[in-house]
């Protein structure tokens, strides 16, 4: 098989689409003669010109409009955020107008449109350029919500992104473009909704997404030195959430942590963490960890950010105290 | 793009005094060398995140710091160390910033996209396109509220005028005849977009009738004029109640920010444009009509160099930020708890 980046993975992704749906569209900064500012779309405007590579000014209130606009008169948009942090500026068309036209109309209109871009921290850029927003759009109804891990995953969910007819934020990050893994050469479609267990286990379940996989199968590693097996969830989709998925394994290890990039109060892993005591209380043997951001605004010193971002050691930490392990 | 005056006429050297402009000279050049010595620690690894340098611009953050009044304020992008130098920030503290140490200008908070220095009337550098603009105007809705006579300048580059922020903050500005200036700095490029594909129209200043602002527009190449021009738009904010937009053509030499090779535009365009460079150009009018001498220029430069050496190894030899800072800041309530010796609150935590 061969060894793609998750860049790569997307870009075969979203060619693929292009190629099978002449409705489908890439639009947003550097996009096009740019290649993309991480490279994602790179070579696409060669293939398929402006007309379905379109560079946008500075504008993302408006292009993203514009996008919704479009999927509700039939065209399948592919949105670039060149990184979520300035999706906060057109986060009006998400919430009130992609999220709820579908539903406003009656069910007169479809939105099959993704916005997809980098999510969360990256390395020493500060609290304007350092946020997760996981827990901003999978706070309300109207949309689905994927966070990616994989060049596998990337690509499978996107192209599933791109076919879904709603829709669709789509993270992915600023680090992890470069990660490499197994991609095969023949279509393949993973399915919306659908999490993975990366690493199988008995002693603890640790569920976490995007940046978060990295950490939660690092600290998996160290914990084996203690003889703790985890089971490492990699969600993929937060909205909706593969609940079956996550109880069947914290019913079988009676224990949670989670590990994700993000702020503590409210959110994803707050949902996910009342979930577990709500729907598996009678299997838990400790109360659900969970390992995040510290509820502070990122900073840009290194020593500083490396304390706020979830480490794996951090982690093994939180995995080792509910599994009562003495550390 | 062409600009739209005869640019190879030498600018007039009555009125010129050649050793206000070797201070002005010296100002850019400090500028300049502030931003090579950070590009040089960039590439050599030592400090991090995105970098974006001024260099072919420092024209407009000397004209601007030469025209402010105690209590005026600029407000501007992430490409802000331009103004931190011109205002007479420390450039250790400059430098020490982008290392991301305790002594740096925001204590490591912020980096180079985040210049704050209140007391030398730089009231930011802002990371989101745009998103300063109505803050700006807000500056100067105070300005008049409280009737301090103070003019705020806010920069923004022209990628920032074709977002929603930026309208609305000039349009508030206009109909509330705020004190204050819009300054676009069109160095015609916003990352690899040429203006031409940012905007249907090529001259900015036509968005200043709309919003009821006053408008000039240059190619910057000269530091007098644009001191000059400068001052007509700051002194009708001020005294007149005439917001004004300014547009300032102009280039930057280095890609977007230190990850981009700049493969969007051509070596000629490139040379092209340093002939216009303001810093080139005041060189050879102190070595052409002033016969200033090599070894003086030199001597400058060695000087400016000293300086910059010195901040590179203060921000070297300077302490991380403790870890408790991390703490602070957030709210009011942190640095008072802190003060008192108690542990910080953490929400969710
Ligand atoms: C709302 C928003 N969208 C995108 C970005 C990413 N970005 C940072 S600078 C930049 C280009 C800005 O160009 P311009 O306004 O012309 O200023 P210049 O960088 O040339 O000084 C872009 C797209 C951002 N910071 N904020």
């Amino acid at each position: 098989m061969p060894l793609l980046q998750i860049r790569e993975a997307l870009r075969a992704a979203i060619d693929e689409e292009m190629g099978r749906d002449d409705r489908v569209f890439v639009m947003g900064e550097e996009v096009g003669y740019y290649d993309g500012a991480y490279k994602v779309t790179e070579g696409l405007l060669k293939k398929y010109g402006e007309k379905r590579v379109v560079d946008t000014p500075i504008a993302e209130a408006g292009f993203a409009g514009v996008g919704v606009g479009a999927a509700m008169a039939g065209l399948r948009p592919i949105i670039e955020f060149m990184t979520f942090n300035f999706s906060a500026v057109a986060f009006d068309q998400i919430l009130n107008n992609a999220a709820k036209l579908r539903h406003l109309s009656n069910g007169q209109f479809t939105l099959p449109i993704v916005f997809r871009g980098p999510n969360a921290a990256a390395h020493m850029l500060s609290s304007t350029h350092s946020q997760a927003f996981e827990s901003f759009y999978c706070g309300f109804p109207g949309v689905k919500v994927i966070s990616v891990a994989t060049p596998y995953d990337a690509k499978g969910l996107l192209k599933s992104a791109i076919r879904d007819d709603n829709p669709v934020i789509f993270f992915e990050s600023e680090v992890m473009y470069s990660v490499k893994g197994e991609v095969p050469d023949e279509e393949y479609l993973i399915p919306i909704g659908k999490a993975d267990i990366k690493r199988p286990g008995d002693d603890v379940t640790v569920i976490t997404w995007g940046q978060g996989v990295a950490v939660a199968l690092a600290a998996a590693q160290l914990c084996e030195a203690d003889g703790l097996q985890c089971e490492v969830i990699d969600l993929r989709t937060l909205r909706p959430l593969d609940d079956e998925a996550v109880l069947t394994s914290v019913r079988k290890t009676n224990r949670a942590v989670l590990v994700y990039h993000g702020w503590p109060y409210g959110g994803t892993g707050a949902e996910i963490s009342d979930r577990i005591q709500r729907l598996a209380f009678d299997h838990l043997d400790a109360p659900v960890e969970r390992v995040c951001y510290e509820d502070v605004n990122m900073p840009y010193a290194e020593n500083l950010e490396n304390l706020v971002i979830p480490s794996p050691e951090r982690a093994a930490e939180a995995i080792k105290r509910i599994a009562y392990v003495r550390v | 793009m062409s600009p739209p005056s005869a640019e190879t006429s030498p600018a007039p050297v009555a009125g010129r005094d050649p050793d206000e402009l070797r201070r002005l000279y010296t100002q850019m050049l400090r500028i300049r060398r502030f931003e090579e010595a950070a590009a040089r620690a960039y590439t050599q690894g030592k400090i991090s995140g995105f970098l974006h340098l001024y260099i072919g611009q420092e024209a407009i953050a000397v004209s601007t710091a030469e025209l402010m009044k105690p209590g005026d304020r600029v407000v501007t992008t992430y490409r802000d160390h331009g103004f931190a130098v011109a205002l007479g920030c420390d450039t250790g503290a400059c430098m020490a910033e982008l290392y991301g140490k305790k002594t740096g200008l925001v204590g490591g908070n912020g980096g180079s996209m985040h210049f704050f220095a209140k007391d030398h009337g730089l009231w930011g550098g802002y990371a989101i396109v745009g998103g300063h603009v109505p803050v700006a105007a807000g500056h100067a809705f105070a300005s008049k509220y409280l009737g301090d006579g103070a003019v705020t300048l806010c920069f923004l580059g022209e990628g920032a005028m074709h977002i929603g922020a930026t309208h609305e903050g000039m349009h508030l500005a206009g109909l509330w005849r705020l004190p204050i200036v819009f300054v676009i700095e069109n160095n015609q490029y916003a990352m690899g977009t040429p203006l031409r594909r940012q905007t249907a129209v090529d001259d900015l200043t036509v968005r200043a009738p709309s919003y009821r602002l006053t408008s000039d527009r240059w190619v910057v190449r000269d530091v007098f004029e644009t001191r000059a021009r400068l001052a007509k738009a700051i002194d009708r904010a001020r005294n007149d109640e005439q917001p004004g937009l300014v547009e300032l053509l102009t280039y930057r030499f280095r890609g977007h920010s230190m990850s981009d090779p700049g493969k969007y535009r051509t070596k000629d365009e490139v040379e092209q444009w340093k002939e216009r460079d303001p810093l080139f150009r005041a060189e050879a009018e102190l070595r052409g009509q002033h016969g200033m001498s090599e070894e003086d220029l030199e001597a400058i430069d060695e000087t400016v160099w000293g300086e910059m050496d010195d901040a590179v190894r203060f921000a070297e030899q300077s302490p991380h930020p403790e870890p408790e800072h991390r703490f602070l800041g957030h709210l009011v309530e942190d640095d008072l708890a802190a003060a008192a010796g108690h542990e910080p609150v953490q929400e969710g935590n």
